[in-house]
């Protein structure tokens, strides 16, 4: 069913009685050519793009809840390219540009509002970091804009310019970054996976996988065993768990990251601001709440909720930033988990079992990076071969010292 | 909040404390081949269950400590100083 315009109205006028489910609910066939193992955000678009892009027809996604009830219902919704390095950068514009074409390749309504991001200035070193990192995004085709603090005034002017730790100098704009509905890509990238014949397998756990003279033969699920000619697994947050029943071990921990929505407001933040000196960035959604964050809480964890001391420290961040959003109050908070790389970058890649396939270490970057993590690990799923957006993001890259360490903070995962 | 029994200071709020990661993990010789290293430096057990971690009482005692923790529940099993030798001198017994 193709959703328009039309179609709504005659919907309308018919009692809403023939719109029936967007996706089927199958059981698992006993093999397929190509298994997704996680039905979140990344795996959907993996299995999006395989049917679509990549002509693959006998593909299942395996989720052991349902979909999107992970990190992509969990994240603060932001997409932007602004990132520094020649390994990341093409990456994520290439992810950006398939953002802005989202809705019209998935003929859903996720919701994507480009409207814009910031990045404050407190420094003259700070200054030119961004003005350099501005510089790659440009040289690699993305947009950016330097403001000084009279154009920042001039957008938001009830910022706290004057805070004596602060002060606000300026800012790197990304007019293309912004916000997109979490849930409804999720619920977007599922139906265009089914409609291309994918079949999506809720509530079905996978519990091992069937090696054998060094080959992935399949999953064991809760539901039995499923065969598979490959296996890509993209359940980012237990990675670490999941890839340890293939006997491995992966350069990435996992840490928990909370998110905050204060109640409705009326529209006061056309954008999205981030105030990294204070480990602080907000937006506002369309329902009206701010939603906002912050660090992480800074320890190992696989429980989905954080901590007071982080919470603390982001509403202390706020404040700093922004004083009248003390008048606000906190709505709800919450937490994912996150899988920490050691360089704070993805891996895209191989693994030493012919047939099983690795997408992880998303870092809290993940949300932003959905679309061009889908259609770049179809394509190595689909071809053997990287993507050329996502050949820097090999396992090995750590052994061969090319590690992609956008922050310049080693292999300190809780500092990513 | 996670609560930290140390051995120096008593039971403290974990914001005194610095996490420093998996204390189970051993550097191997200097002149180790470059895997062990890499395996050493880059690679994880990343332990959904009880994990060994480091923790140091920066903001108290200042001492590195090794805590038994559960990584799904938060929950605290045992905690002993880093330094066996350090604990001795100070008369604390772990």
């Amino acid at each position: 069913m193709r959703y328009s315009g039309f179609k709504v109205i005659r919907e309308a006028l018919r009692g809403h009685k023939g719109w029936g489910p967007a996706w089927r609910d199958p059981e698992p066939k006993s093999h397929y050519d190509i298994i997704i193992i996680g039905g979140g955000g990344h795996g959907l678009a993996t299995a999006h793009y395989l049917a679509k892009i990549y002509g693959q027809r006998n593909v299942a996604v395996i989720e052991k809840g349902w979909i999107g009830g992970g990190n992509v219902g969990r994240n603060t919704t932001i997409i932007r390219s602004n990132y520094l390095l020649d390994g990341n950068e093409p990456f994520y514009e290439f992810s950006l540009k398939l953002w802005e074409g989202l809705e019209q390749d998935l003929n859903y309504n996720a919701m994507v509002s480009q409207r814009g991001i910031m990045n404050l200035i407190h420094s003259d070193a700070q200054r030119d970091a961004f003005t350099r990192r501005g510089n790659a995004m440009i040289l690699n085709g993305a947009d950016a804009e330097l403001l000084d603090e009279a154009q920042i005034r001039a957008e938001y002017p009830f910022l706290n310019f004057n805070d004596a730790r602060f002060p606000i100098k300026g800012g790197l704009a990304q007019r293309r970054g912004g916000t997109v509905r979490h849930d409804a890509v999720a619920w977007g990238y599922a139906r265009g996976a089914d409609q291309n014949g994918v079949d999506i397998i809720q509530n079905c756990e996978v519990t091992g996988f069937r090696i054998e003279d060094g080959k992935c033969l399949g999953v064991e699920t809760s539901k039995g065993f499923i065969g598979a000619n490959k296996v890509g697994c993209a359940v980012a947050g237990n990675s670490g768990r999941m890839m340890s029943k293939a006997g491995m071990r992966l350069p990435i921990e996992s840490h928990v990251l909370q998110a905050f929505v204060s109640e409705g407001l009326k529209p006061v933040l056309p954008g999205v601001i981030t105030f990294g000196a204070g480990h602080f960035y907000v937006s506002q959604s369309d329902k009206g709440g701010l939603v906002f964050g912050g660090d992480l809480d800074g320890y190992n964890t696989y429980a989905q909720r954080g901590n007071l001391p982080v919470v603390e420290d982001v509403c202390e961040g706020g404040m700093g930033l922004m004083p009248m959003i003390g008048r606000a109050r906190l709505l709800r908070m919450w937490g994912g988990i996150m899988d920490m790389s050691m360089d704070g970058s993805p891996i895209i890649d191989r693994t030493h079992v012919d047939g099983l396939y690795f997408n992880g270490g998303w870092c809290y970057g993940g949300f932003k990076a959905t679309p061009a993590s889908g259609y770049c690990f179809a394509h190595l799923l689909a071809n053997d071969a990287p993507h050329p957006v996502a050949t820097a993001y090999r396992f090995d890259r750590f052994d061969k010292g090319r590690m992609i360490d956008e922050k310049g903070m080693g292999n300190q995962p809780n500092l990513h | 909040m996670i609560r930290i029994p140390c051995p120096f200071c008593g039971t403290r709020d974990h914001s005194e404390f610095s996490y420093g990661g998996d204390g189970s993990i051993q550097y191997p010789a200097l002149d180790a081949p470059v895997q062990d290293w890499h395996d050493a430096v880059f690679q994880r057990e990343n332990i959904c269950g009880v994990q060994t971690e480091t923790w140091q009482h920066v903001n108290g005692c200042r001492m590195w400590l090794l805590v038994d923790r559960d990584t799904m529940t938060h929950e605290i099993h045992d905690v002993r100083p880093a330094h066996p030798g350090m604990a001795k001198v100070l008369g604390v017994t772990s």
